[in-house]
C-alpha cells in the first residue's frame, strides 16, 4: 500500500540557470507561465474595472456629459473585450497551466515551449488591443463588433483593426493552449490516474480544451474576413456591396456561445474541488458532474442563434434554437444539485475559498435561471439588449466565473506562494464583493424590465431610472474598493503570511502531495493512485475510496 | 406611463408576452427559492462544529441524479408548449398578400416613417389608429438598429439588406415610448421614438393634416428663415413638402411643429430647444450627423420662426 511510484513520463527538466526577470521571460516552466498568466490577467482586470467605473460614473444620473459618447462607447467595448479575452480566459488558463500538471502527477505540460508561446502571444494580443488608444482611438463598436457598424464606412478609425489583430493573437494562443492541455491530460497522467479518476478540475480543463480547439478558429476566420472587408473592400459582411450583415453574427456567436462555456467550465472545475475539500466529503455524483460538462460542451455548439432571436429568423429556427438553449439548463442544473448535495452530511469549513464557492451556487443559479428567460424566445423579444441582459451575463460571468476564480485563488494561493492569506481580511473581501456585486447588478434586472436599453451613454429621466442607476453605480464603487482590498490581501499574504506547509487544507489531490511552492520538477515521487483521492487513500488505507464506493 | 412597460401590455401582442413572462418568472423564482433554501439548510445544518465526528463519505445515488435530470427537463417541456403558443400570439403569421401599413426605416440616429397607403411621411413619432393590427416593414438605411415599443409588441432588428416585419397594435389611445435597442453608433442613446395611438377619427384628422402642404410663411422672420433653409444647405438633407428639399438623409420637416420631441428625443420641441439645437447641435446630441452651421442668433431665430410654423 505504501509503495511510491515514479513521477510522470515527462523527462526531468534542467533547472534554468537564468535569474531575475529573464528567468521569467525565458521560462518554459508551467508554474512560472501559470503565474505570468495570472499576473497579466490581474493587471487587465484592474484596467477593465476602471473602464467599468467610467461607465457607471457616466450613468450615475440622467443627462450627464462627464465623458463623450465616443469615449463611453470605447469604454464598454474595451471593458467587455478586456474582461472576456484578457482577464477571465487567461486567469482560468493560468490556473489550469499551473495546476493540471501537478494534479496529474506530471513534471510539466506536454509542450513547454508551446505553452510559453501561448502565454506571450495572448499577452501580445492584449498589448496590440490597448495600443489602439495611442494609435487613433480604441475600438468603439462593442465587444461583438456587429457588421456593418464595424465596417470601414461606420468605424473609419483604426480601433477596430487593432481589435481584430489583438483578438486574433489571443485566439491563436488559446487554441495552442487547448491542444497542449489535451495532449498533457491524455498522455502525461501518472500511473493509475485513469480518466475516470481525474480530479474534476482536470476534467473540466480537458472538456474546455476541446471547446477552445473547435471554437477559436471560428472567430479567427471571421476576424480575417472582417479585416479583408476593411482593407480590401471584400464586402463579405457589407450589404451595400452584396454581403450579409447577419453572416457575421452567425460566425461570431458560433464562437461566442462556446466561449461562454470556455469561461465557466474551469470555474465549475474549481467549485468541484473546493466544495468537497471544505465539506470533508467526496464530490457527490462524480460521473454526473463530469458527463454533464461533456453534454454542455456539445450543446454549446448548437445554440448560437439564441443571441439572434431579434434579428428576424423564421419561426422554425427560433423554436429549434430556443429548445436547444433550454436543454443546456438540464446538465447545468445537475451540477448545481450535485454541488449542493456534496455539502449534505459534511463538516463544512467556512474558509474564504468556501465562502466564494457557496456564493457561486446562489449567484450562478440566478444567472442560469435568467438565462432560461432568454431561451424562451418570445421573452427574448422583450428582454434582449436591455439592462436585464447586462444583469444576466454579469450574474453568469461575475457571479459565476469570477466568484469561481476567487474561490480558486484563495484555495490555491498557499500552494503557489507557500504562504497563507489572511482569513480575516478574506472575509471582508468576500462580503464587500458579494454585497457590491448584488447591489450593482440585481437592480439592473428591473432597469431592463423598465425599458432601459444597454450601451446608451445617457438616458431620459423616466420613472425610477435615476434611482436604479444610482444604486448600481454605488455597488460598482463597492466592488472597486473590494478589488483594492484584494491587492492588499495578496501583498500582505506574500510578505507576512503564515507558512502554508504542503497541504494546509487537508485536501486529497496530487498538487497537495508536493511542497508549497512545488520544486521546479514538481515531484520526486508521486503517491500511488488507486482512486480519485490519492491523499485520502494514503491517509486512510483501510477505508480507501475504492473500498468505500463499493459499499 | 407605467414604470415597468413589459408588465403593462397595451395590445394583445404584448399581452401574450407579459403573460408568458409572469408565468416563467414565477417558476424560475420558485426554483431559485428551492436551491437557495437547500444551500442555506446545508451550510447551517452541516457547518463544522468542534468535536463532531468525521463526515460520512457519500459518493452519490443514481436515483436522485435521474430525478433531478427528469424534473427540470419536464419543466422545460412545459415551457416549450407555452413558448410556441406565445410565439403565435405575439408574432402572428402574415396573411398572404397582406401589404404593410407602415414602412419604418432606421437611420443613424432617427426613424423614418412612411404610411404606405396614404403616402404620409413622419419621423420619430408614429401615429396609429387604436384597435387595429398594424403591419410594419422594417428596414435600415445604414447599420443594424432595433425597433422596440415594449407596451405594444416584440422588438425586432432593422437589418440592412434584410427587411423584417412586425405587428404592433394599441388597445387604447395614449403615448407609448419606444427606443432603438441595438447599439448603432455614438448616438444610439438618442434614437428614441414614440407611438401615439388615437381613435380612428383623430388619426384620420392627423393623417390628412400630415398630407397637406404647409402654407407658405408670411411673417418676415419666417420668410427669412425659409430662405436660410435653402441657402444654408439644410435642404441637402431634409425634406419639406412644397419646397425643393426632398432628401431623406435627415428627418422630414414638413410638419415638424406638430411633433413633441426633437433629435431622437434628446430635446423637447419648444422654440427655445429648437434654437439651441440649431445653434449648437453638439450641446444636445454630440457627434450626430446634424452639422453646426455657425448660425448667428438672428439666423437661428429666423429658422425657428419658419420651422415652428410648419404645423
Amino acid at each position: 500500500m505504501s509503495q511510491i511510484v515514479e513521477a510522470g513520463v515527462a523527462p526531468a527538466l534542467v533547472a534554468s540557470e537564468r535569474e531575475g526577470l529573464l528567468a521569467w521571460i525565458a521560462s518554459v516552466d508551467h508554474k512560472q507561465i501559470g503565474i505570468l498568466y495570472m499576473i497579466s490577467a490581474m493587471f487587465f482586470f484592474l484596467i477593465g474595472g476602471i473602464e467599468a467605473l467610467v461607465i457607471r460614473i457616466q450613468l450615475l444620473a440622467p443627462g450627464l456629459h462627464i465623458v463623450s459618447p465616443e469615449t463611453f462607447d470605447q469604454m464598454f467595448t474595451m471593458h467587455g473585450t478586456t474582461m472576456i479575452f484578457l482577464f477571465v480566459m487567461p486567469m482560468l488558463t493560468g490556473f489550469s497551466t499551473y495546476m493540471v500538471p501537478l494534479m496529474i502527477g506530471a513534471r510539466d505540460m506536454a509542450f513547454p515551449r508551446l505553452n510559453a508561446m501561448s502565454f506571450w502571444i495572448q499577452l501580445f494580443g492584449g498589448i496590440i488591443l490597448y495600443f489602439s488608444f495611442v494609435a487613433g482611438g480604441a475600438p468603439s463598436a462593442g465587444w461583438f463588433a456587429y457588421t456593418p457598424l464595424s465596417e470601414k464606412a461606420y468605424s473609419s478609425l483604426a480601433g477596430v483593426d487593432y481589435w481584430i489583430l489583438g483578438l486574433a493573437c489571443v485566439g491563436i494562443g488559446t487554441l495552442a493552449g487547448g491542444i497542449n492541455f489535451v495532449v498533457t491530460i491524455l498522455c502525461l497522467r501518472v500511473e493509475g490516474l485513469t480518466i475516470r479518476r481525474l480530479p474534476l478540475f482536470v476534467w473540466m480543463t480537458l472538456v474546455n480544451s476541446f471547446l477552445m480547439i473547435f471554437a477559436l478558429p471560428l472567430i479567427n476566420a471571421a476576424l480575417a474576413m472582417l479585416l479583408i472587408d476593411r482593407f480590401f473592400n471584400a464586402h463579405v459582411f457589407d450589404p451595400a456591396g452584396g454581403g450579409s450583415a447577419l453572416l457575421w453574427q452567425h460566425y461570431f456567436w458560433s464562437f461566442g456561445h462556446p466561449e461562454v462555456y470556455i469561461m465557466i467550465l474551469p470555474a465549475f472545475g474549481i467549485i468541484s474541488e473546493v466544495i468537497p475539500v471544505f465539506s470533508r466529503k467526496p464530490i457527490y455524483g462524480y460521473e454526473f458532474v463530469a458527463a454533464s460538462s461533456v453534454a454542455i460542451a456539445f450543446l454549446s455548439f448548437t445554440v448560437w442563434a439564441h443571441h439572434m432571436f431579434a434579428v428576424g429568423m423564421s419561426h422554425v429556427a427560433n423554436l429549434a434554437f430556443g429548445v436547444a438553449s433550454m436543454l443546456i439548463a438540464v446538465p447545468t442544473g445537475i451540477k448545481i444539485f450535485n454541488w449542493t448535495a456534496t455539502m449534505y452530511g459534511g463538516r463544512i469549513r467556512f474558509t474564504t475559498a468556501m465562502k466564494f464557492a457557496i456564493a457561486f451556487l446562489i449567484t450562478f443559479t440566478i444567472g442560469g435561471l435568467s438565462g432560461i428567460s432568454f431561451a424562451v424566445f418570445p421573452l427574448d423579444w422583450q428582454l434582449t439588449d436591455t439592462y436585464y441582459l447586462v444583469a444576466h451575463f454579469h450574474y453568469v460571468l461575475f457571479g459565476g466565473s469570477v466568484f469561481g476564480i476567487f474561490a480558486g485563488f484563495y484555495y490555491w494561493f498557499p500552494k503557489i506562494s507557500g504562504r497563507m492569506l489572511s482569513e480575516r481580511l478574506g472575509t471582508w473581501h468576500f462580503w464587500l464583493t458579494f454585497i457590491g456585486f448584488n447591489l450593482t447588478f440585481f437592480i439592473q434586472h428591473v432597469l431592463g424590465l423598465a425599458g432601459m436599453p444597454r450601451r446608451v451613454f445617457t438616458y431620459p429621466d423616466l420613472p425610477g431610472w435615476y434611482a436604479m442607476n444610482m444604486i448600481s453605480s454605488i455597488g460598482a464603487f463597492m466592488l472597486g474598493i473590494s478589488v483594492l482590498l484584494l491587492l492588499w490581501i495578496v501583498f500582505d499574504g506574500i510578505n507576512h503570511g503564515e507558512p502554508a506547509g504542503d497541504n494546509p487544507w487537508d485536501a486529497w489531490t496530487l498538487e497537495w502531495a508536493t511542497t508549497s511552492p512545488p520544486p521546479p520538477d514538481n515531484f520526486d515521487r508521486v503517491p500511488p493512485v488507486h482512486g480519485r483521492r490519492p491523499l485520502w487513500d494514503l491517509a486512510h488505507p483501510d477505508r480507501a475510496d475504492e473500498v468505500m464506493a463499493k459499499l | 406611463m407605467d414604470p415597468i412597460p413589459v408588465f403593462a401590455p397595451a395590445s394583445p401582442l404584448a399581452h401574450a408576452l407579459s403573460a408568458l413572462l409572469v408565468g416563467v418568472f414565477a417558476v424560475l423564482v420558485g426554483i431559485f427559492l428551492l436551491v437557495t433554501t437547500l444551500v442555506i439548510y446545508m451550510i447551517v445544518r452541516y457547518r463544522d462544529r468542534p468535536g463532531a465526528p468525521e463526515a460520512r463519505q457519500i459518493f452519490g445515488w443514481n436515483a436522485l441524479e435521474v430525478t433531478w435530470t427528469l424534473i427540470p427537463a419536464g419543466i422545460l417541456a412545459v415551457f416549450s408548449v407555452f413558448m410556441v403558443a406565445a410565439d403565435r400570439a405575439a408574432d402572428p403569421l402574415i396573411p398572404p398578400g397582406r401589404k404593410p401599413d407602415l414602412e419604418v426605416i432606421g437611420h443613424q440616429w432617427w426613424w423614418e416613417i412612411n404610411y404606405v397607403a396614404s403616402g404620409a411621411v413622419a419621423a420619430n413619432e408614429i401615429h396609429i389608429p387604436i384597435g387595429k393590427s398594424i403591419l410594419i416593414e422594417l428596414k435600415s438605411a445604414d447599420v443594424i438598429h432595433d425597433f422596440w415599443a415594449p407596451e405594444l409588441g416584440r422588438k425586432i432588428d432593422a437589418v440592412p439588406g434584410h427587411p423584417n416585419t412586425l405587428w404592433i397594435e394599441a388597445d387604447a389611445p395614449g403615448t407609448y415610448l419606444g427606443t432603438c435597442a441595438e447599439f448603432c453608433g455614438v448616438e444610439h442613446a438618442w434614437m428614441r421614438f414614440r407611438v401615439i395611438a388615437q381613435n380612428e377619427a383623430d388619426f384620420d384628422t392627423w393623417q390628412r393634416a400630415q398630407l397637406a402642404i404647409p402654407p407658405a410663411p408670411s411673417a418676415p422672420d419666417a420668410l427669412a428663415g425659409a430662405k436660410l433653409f435653402a441657402d444654408k444647405t439644410c435642404i441637402n438633407c431634409h425634406s419639406i413638402a412644397g419646397t425643393a428639399g426632398n432628401q431623406t438623409v435627415g428627418p422630414d420637416l414638413t410638419h415638424i411643429a406638430s411633433r413633441t420631441m426633437l433629435a431622437g428625443e434628446a430635446a423637447r420641441n419648444t422654440p427655445e430647444e429648437l434654437f439651441r439645437w440649431l445653434k449648437q447641435p453638439d450641446a444636445i446630441k454630440p457627434q450626430s450627423h446634424m452639422p453646426d452651421f455657425k448660425l448667428t442668433d438672428d439666423e437661428a431665430h429666423q429658422l425657428v420662426a419658419y420651422l415652428e410654423g410648419l404645423k
